[in-house]
């Protein structure tokens, strides 16, 4: 593919060109008369979609049908294409294909499946019913904007995830890409850019919200040079899959936003710290930089303005406080990936002690958005202090999981309910951790909250990159803040005793409270040694490793105390702190619990109720589960 | 030169001092175990916390690296700051309890006590305080200690273990340990 396109190209000389290039590639892709878009994100990938891509491929040329998989700059119309996108975010229904420009959307497509979608598409004008999205009340959904997980969102940085191809830069220019840095380049000063940055209300979306055009204008002040771009992919949440999925899904928007990022601030060099284990991101991106450099938008002279800025890739070892920008920094340099206290502004001294701009990938995809659509309209979205959208990651108790992205404000009732599809098998909500492992467990009298960067701070919580975990009442929120403690230890770099034996500690306690050992003031005693591990520790993790427990100590210290003092889990998670019995009356003797006991622990003889030996039971719960009745409590 | 107070005295010091060294050279006690004046701070053990307030904001900061600037405030015994040294002197406790270094040192500032429980592979006389590390890089020039994994599990990769030709039995390492857990032995 690389190969293809290098022998046609010619590069962008002037940011003027740019227009007749975007509508050179949209003819080409207007020239195409059905296009099947298959998902080949990381999901859907794993679930046999390049089969699907290639079956399609293949049975439309053996139909006869003019098939080409490239865009095509020259000759007539096609018949019908294939291509590849990006993760469309709704990987559990994967894989996905999606048929334009009808938009016609088929979930779980398998290889078996091609002949019909051929058929119907091209010589029924029909749809395969069956593969349409099923809704809860049992219709078919025809396109993505008709399933419930798609409505309710504004896909704005995740617009050309899913909808275009990563692998062909002129399938961006064909949607706007590189328009916003030939607006740069051509109508804008740096002061301009960073102007606009600082009015669009844009935050950092890996974390601490830090008002991007801020971060912006102070490096563009600095007088070290040269100065640096670096674009965090560090990505280390367990669960959260938001950078991984815009780079694998439209790598360009992240490189065209540093790109604005070093013009606004006038850097010359460019770093991606990516995660070594994104393998398909990893990939994607190097592709995605050649061919940016191929058309002369990176390197030197870019579009022909005299501008030079390149960038490099860097992938880390993985370690989840490597994310962390002073950590990163030293990764970079070389240095243990442990983070070091800074005194000075990174944008000052940053990478190699000169003037740098550490963003993330979510919020560099921001930024040619802003520039073509204007601050104005991005900050008219969202609220006072956050504004446009924010992507989340929405996995745990939920019907539909995946990547999802909704204007900042959003109620949280209406992105686990709406868009989620609210809790399996209608079991009450217990509450949702936001944040990532060092963030807050929020409960249900929370869910009609706003959510923003302010709003999550103030009760406990707070943004993180956008990872959302959201917990039916099967989940035992003592063992979740052990969960996540846990996590914060291993991954803690050890440095300081306070975020690294004070997490031991946490652990130590919540460890003994879900064996029934837990004593009353413990929680008191928790108390006071969180307060400590955020005061006392150096970097991010310390200081919000706490979270978990403080805000279940604080909207569920009910379900402590029923741990400590009634030596009762009332989620039934804790082993030693509850049983199985069988409720006599509800009993309709059917025995089937005695028949799916794996440890033998059920009595039960024809026309009889059952009975539970506790000595035998293991408390796997099967008994619970296959009862029919209730029976089982 | 920078303006600063310092328990309410105002003071005049040079750009880049850090809060440790002024409040010793006006000899205010703070307690310190990762640090020496001979070498690099590394803000490890958290002891020296103080108090610092900026442009009227309150936040808790190591006085071993926090350099003194213009306009704050600092206060190196609060209630804020004597609670969290409490509870740190408490982990340390948990972490050591048959150091005397360690029992000494919680002693003089009220805890004989503590509330926390390490697992036994938690526990160490080491605290992990680099300074090794620094004296044998610094000062020996030598670089034969390093830390090694992370979390938990973190550790001192000493020579001594597995004999490493760097080292030149120098015995800085031994000398700077907080805690004397280092023993230099000849080797045959
Ligand atoms: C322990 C820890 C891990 C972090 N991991 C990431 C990460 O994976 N990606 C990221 O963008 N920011 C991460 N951050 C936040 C970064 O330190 C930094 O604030 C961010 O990259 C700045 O970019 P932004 O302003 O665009 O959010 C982490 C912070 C901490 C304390
Ligand atoms: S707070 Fe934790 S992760 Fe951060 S520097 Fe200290 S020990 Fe390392
Ligand atoms: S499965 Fe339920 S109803 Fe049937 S015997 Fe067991 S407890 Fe009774
Ligand atoms: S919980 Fe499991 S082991 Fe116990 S009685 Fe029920 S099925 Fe048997
Ligand atoms: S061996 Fe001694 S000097 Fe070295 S880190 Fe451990 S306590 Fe500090
Ligand atoms: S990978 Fe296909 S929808 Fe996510
Ligand atoms: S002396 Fe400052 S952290 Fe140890």
């Amino acid at each position: 593919m690389e190969q293809e396109i290098t022998t046609r190209v010619t590069p962008i000389s002037a940011p003027s060109e740019m227009t007749a290039m975007r509508e050179q590639c949209k003819d080409a892709l207007d020239r195409r008369k059905t296009t099947f878009r298959v998902c080949a994100g990381t999901a859907c990938i794993a679930g046999g979609s390049l089969d699907v891509y290639e079956e399609l491929k293949n049975q439309i040329k053996q139909r006869g049908i003019d098939v080409d998989v490239e865009l095509l700059f020259e000759g007539g119309e096609t018949e019908a294409g294939a291509s590849k996108s990006g993760c469309h975010g709704f990987c559990q229904m994967g894989p996905l294909v999606r048929i334009e420009p009808q938009g016609t959307f088929y979930n779980k497509v398998k290889v078996d499946d091609v002949p019909n979608i051929i058929s119907a598409t091209l010589e029924d004008q029909g749809v395969v019913e069956e593969l349409l999205f099923e809704n809860q009340d049992g219709s078919r959904a025809a396109t993505e904007k008709e399933v419930p997980f798609y409505a309710g969102q504004k896909r704005i940085v995740l617009g050309g995830c899913g909808t275009i191809n990563p692998e062909d830069i002129r399938n961006y220019f064909a949607v706007d890409g590189y328009q916003a840095l030939a607006k740069c380049l051509q109508d804008m000063t740096p002061e301009d850019v960073v102007e606009e940055m600082k009015k669009s209300g844009l935050r950092g979306r890996g974390g601490g919200g830090f008002p991007a055009g801020r971060k912006w204008e102070s490096a563009a002040k600095a007088t070290g040079r040269p100065k640096y771009i670096i674009c965090n992919a560090d990505e280390g949440d367990p669960g959260a899959f938001m950078d991984r999925s815009l780079i694998e899904g439209n790598p360009q928007s992240v490189i065209e936003g540093m790109i604005i990022s070093a013009y606004g601030v006038g850097a010359k060099y460019g770093v991606v710290y990516v995660r070594a284990e994104y393998p398909l991101a990893v990939t994607r991106l190097f592709l995605a930089l050649d061919q940016a450099r191929e058309y002369g938008l990176l390197g030197e002279n870019i579009m022909g303005s005299g501008f030079d800025f390149d960038i490099e890739v860097f992938q880390g070892a993985g370690a989840f406080v490597c994310g962390e920008s002073s950590a990163l920094r030293a990764s970079i340099e070389g240095l243990p990936g442990e983070p070091t206290a800074k005194y000075d502004h990174a944008t000052d001294k940053g990478l190699w002690e000169k003037p740098t701009v550490l963003n993330n990938v979510e919020t560099f995809a921001n930024v040619p958005i802003i520039i073509n659509q204007g601050a104005d309209w991005y900050a008219s979205m969202g609220t006072e202090n956050s504004k446009g959208t924010k992507v989340f990651s929405l996995v745990g108790n939920i019907v539909n999981t995946g990547l999802i992205e909704v204007e900042m404000g959003t109620t949280l009732r209406k992105i686990i309910f709406d868009i989620g599809g609210g809790i399996p098998d209608g079991k009450p909500f217990k509450a949702v951790q936001t944040g990532g492992p060092s963030g807050g467990c929020l409960p249900a009298d929370k869910l009609d909250m706003p959510v923003d960067f302010d709003q999550l701070k103030e009760v406990g919580s707070m943004m993180g990159s956008g990872g959302m975990i959201v917990m039916d009442e099967g989940a035992c929120v003592v063992n979740v803040a052990k969960y996540f403690i846990e996590f914060c230890n291993d991954e803690s770099c050890g440095k300081c005793i306070s975020c690294r034996d004070g997490s031991a500690a946490l652990l130590n306690i919540l460890e003994r409270i879900c064996e029934g050992e837990g004593r009353e003031e413990d929680l008191e005693t928790m108390e006071d040694l969180c307060h400590c591990i955020d005061d006392a520790s150096m970097c991010g993790l310390g200081t919000s490793l706490p979270n978990p427990v403080l805000s279940t100590l604080h909207y569920f210290r009910d379900e402590y105390l029923a741990h400590i003092k009634d030596k009762n889990c009332p989620a039934k998670v804790c082993k030693p702190l509850f049983t199985y019995e069988v409720i006599t009356d509800n009993c309709k003797k059917c025995g089937l619990c005695f028949r799916n006991c794996p440890s033998d622990a059920v009595i039960w003889k024809k026309k009889e109720v059952a009975e539970i030996i506790q000595d035998k039971c293991v408390k796997c719960g099967i008994c619970k589960e296959v009862c029919k009745f209730d029976a089982v409590e | 030169m920078v303006t600063f107070t310092l328990n309410g005295k105002e003071l005049e010091v040079k750009e880049g001092t850090t809060l440790l060294e002024v409040a010793r050279d006006e000899g205010i006690n703070i307690p310190t175990l990762c640090y020496h004046e001979e070498m690099s701070s590394y803000g490890a053990c958290r002891l020296c916390l103080v108090e610092v307030i900026k442009r009227g904001w309150p936040s808790i900061q190591p006085a071993c690296l926090y350099p003194a600037q213009n306009g704050i405030e600092v206060n190196t015994d609060t209630e804020r700051v004597r609670k969290s040294r409490k509870i740190l002197l408490e982990l340390y406790l948990a972490r050591s309890p048959d150091s005397q270094a360690i029992i000494d040192l919680a002693k003089e500032y009220g805890v004989r006590d503590t509330r926390f429980k390490l697992k036994e592979s938690e526990r160490s006389d080491c605290i992990l305080c680099g300074l090794c590390v620094r004296a044998c890089a610094e000062i020996s020039k030598r670089h034969a200690i390093s830390f090694a994994h992370r979390g938990s599990k973190r550790a001192i990769q000493t020579p001594f273990e597995e004999l490493a030709d760097v080292c030149v039995g120098c015995q800085a390492c031994a000398f700077v340990c907080p805690t004397g857990v280092i023993k230099i032995e000849e080797a045959d």
